[in-house]
């Protein structure tokens, strides 16, 4: 076990060089550079300022070299300031982190919470009416485009009734409202961002764990359970569900990637000022910096995720624990 | 002797879209307090089917469609689920076949020895600890305190098998159904359980309905046996009987295929034929395409369990009439 671990944790820095290589090799091959971009068509600008402002940055330096540069930097924990604006990248991602992980966390929560109740139902009680109702909403859930029902819940929620603000996190007024207040305006700003971004996945993961159920009752020690008289509930709760539970587990590390690095369309539409956007803007703006801070600092969280994940099924299954 | 379990025109069927598939057909026996019966017959016979009926675990879609099954008087076939659960493990428990998969992989032995208990008795988790402490000793397994807290996959299967006897006996049931208790397990194995079986039954004054294809175990582990083919029991009489004087042509060609020690053959006898789907039963005597003596009487007409003898019973319009009668 312990060897086991140490293997897991020993490979985490080789798949973040190479993901760092991958990412700022793309970068690179992408047409356009900073440079360009900002200033590339305005004739006031010469090619000579323009060359200038590569050396700056470095940019005029063979791809290798930079990533070097890069590499001996992160080494030391510094990510470099961004292009654009000249602050220290972790500071803008520490701006940025929470946001998203609030919102993911939440919304995480939310699916498991009850996706799984009902996947565990749907299989209990399968072909009720419980059943197909849950199947048909999750027919609809899984085909419905989420930034689509994002735009209705603002306008029917948000707009049409007024219950929830329709965007943002943290306006500046909230800084002059007690402590109590602030915290039931953020809760009402979340109500939204998370009911429509745990929806697609909550259809996925119920069906998910349907199915998973449904595989566990029918074996041998199940039926060996009920011979010793036991009660259905107990049966399909305890026995059943632990089971069952093994594959969703790993389900959830690989939701992972996505509970840090953020969702482009959702912070977007909600205005939500998390990683999704911060990283869809330096892209956009070749802010390479941000870029690739944003890309390994999603990589390392994501790849302890899938570590802690792993850890967690070992938990569960005696079998794998002693292995 | 007062019967403790009687099972009577025992059906079972699947529903399907084409036509029901009814692989328990009228199944009767009786089960008398402290014997064991021997239910005995070829894969796919319905044998394990009986036997799960009884305690009502059929996998679905099965249903029992008709027939009763009398526990002291009380018709488990009518009877709520919510009584049933009070039958099951308590009055009527069961092992199984597979002993590597009928414990749950991700509970401790202890864990599923207590449940089982607590299931039924109302102790405390201590008690309950102290009593699967001294059931799985009553098994024979060692080191059973420390043993508690291992999971299945770390016991052999004899060892499983042990610990799902040791449930199953935990609140001292009138009746213990053991599926093929031993055909999962090696042969040295398999005498070491039987032996057990056999200790416990006599101990806990048990009645054992022992469900098995290997006449062997049926020689020495029961008082009685039923012989079934495709859903129906075709000969049942007191098991010294079986060897002695079979009735049916069924059992004497199950009777032939055991190979015997000492004797030269250069193949194993058979009977002829393969067990037809039950869904395509023949009319008649189900037997009668693989049957030797088969006329044109046992292609029409179905015959039912008569006396051949000293109760021995058999389904077969060739079987000997009983000794002091004639044909009638």
């Amino acid at each position: 076990m312990v060897n086991y671990l140490l293997r897991r944790i020993l490979i985490i820095p080789v798949m973040l060089l190479m993901i760092s290589l991958i990412t700022l090799g793309v970068m690179h091959i992408s047409p356009g550079d900073p440079a360009a971009l900002r200033y590339g068509l305005n004739p006031e600008v010469s090619a000579t300022a323009l060359d200038r402002m590569r050396e700056l940055y470095g940019l005029d330096q063979p791809f290798l070299t930079q990533y070097r540069g890069w590499l001996i930097r992160v080494v030391s924990l510094d990510l470099g300031n961004s292009f654009i604006d000249d602050r220290p990248v972790q500071t803008i991602i520490l701006e940025r982190l929470p946001a998203t992980l609030l919102l993911n966390i939440l919304s995480l929560a939310l699916i498991f919470a009850v996706a799984i109740p009902i996947g565990v139902v749907s299989a209990w009680r399968r072909g009720s009416f419980f059943d197909r109702s849950a199947g048909l909403l999750v027919f609809i859930g899984y085909s419905t485009p989420t930034f689509w029902l994002a735009l209705l819940l603002i306008m029917f929620f948000g707009v049409r009734l007024g219950w929830f603000p329709i965007s943002g996190m943290r306006p500046w007024y909230v800084q002059f409202m007690p402590p109590a207040a602030q915290l039931r305006d953020l809760a009402s700003r979340l109500v939204l961002p998370v009911f429509a971004t745990a929806f697609g996945g909550l259809a996925g993961l119920s069906r998910y764990a349907r199915s998973s159920v449904l595989e566990v009752l029918r074996q041998d020690y199940v039926r060996a359970a009920r011979a010793k008289g036991l009660t259905e509930k107990r049966v399909v709760w305890k026995h059943a569900v632990k089971n069952a539970l093994l594959p969703v587990v790993t389900i959830m590390g690989l939701t992972l990637p996505s509970l840090i690095g953020g969702s482009v369309i959702f912070e977007t539409i909600f205005s939500w000022p998390g990683m999704g956007r911060l990283g869809y803007n330096a892209i956009m703006n070749y802010d390479y910096p941000v870029v690739m801070g944003v890309g390994v600092l999603s990589a390392f969280l994501t790849l302890v995720g899938i570590l802690i994940s792993d850890l967690a099924y070992a938990w569960i299954d005696p079998r794998i624990r002693y292995r | 002797m007062e019967n403790l379990l009687e099972v009577k025109g025992l059906e079972v069927s699947f529903p399907s879209p084409a036509g029901d598939f009814k692989p328990v057909a009228g199944v009767d026996f009786v089960l008398e307090p402290g014997r064991t019966l021997g239910l005995v017959g070829e894969s796919g016979c319905g044998k394990t089917l009986t036997a799960l009926s009884i305690l009502r675990l059929l996998p679905p879609p099965g249903k029992i469609t008709a027939g009763k099954i009398n526990l002291q008087g009380v018709d488990l076939v009518t009877l709520p689920e919510k009584e049933m659960v009070k039958i099951r493990g308590a009055k009527v428990a069961m092992i199984f076949q597979e002993p590597m998969t009928s414990l749950n992989p991700v509970f401790t032995i202890g864990n599923q020895v207590t449940e089982a208990i607590r299931a039924h008795q109302r102790i405390s988790r201590a008690a309950a600890r102290r009593r699967a402490v001294e059931l799985l000793r009553a098994v024979n397994i060692p080191r059973a305190e420390e043993r508690l807290g291992d999971y299945p996959h770390q016991f052999s299967g004899g060892m499983r098998q042990r610990v799902m006897l040791a449930m199953a006996i935990s609140c001292r049931p009138l009746v213990l159904i053991a599926d093929e208790p031993t055909t999962a397990l090696d042969v040295t194995v398999q005498a070491q359980i039987m032996g057990l079986l056999k200790r416990l039954r006599e101990e806990l004054a048990m009645s054992l309905l022992l469900v098995t294809h290997d006449l062997g175990i049926v020689a020495q582990a029961t008082d009685r046996v039923a012989v079934m083919y495709l859903g129906r029991i075709v000969e049942t009489c007191p098991t010294p009987l079986i060897f002695q004087s079979p009735a049916h042509p069924y059992t004497r060609g199950l009777l032939r295929s055991v190979p015997r020690l000492g004797q030269r053959i250069r193949r194993l006898q058979a009977i002829e034929g393969v067990v037809p789907e039950s869904s395509l039963r023949p009319r008649g005597c189900s037997f009668h395409p693989r049957c030797e003596l088969a006329d044109e009487r046992c292609r029409e007409a179905e015959p039912v369990l008569e006396t051949v003898g000293d109760s021995h019973l058999a389904a077969c319009h060739k079987a000997p009439p009983p000794a002091g009668k004639t044909d009638g």
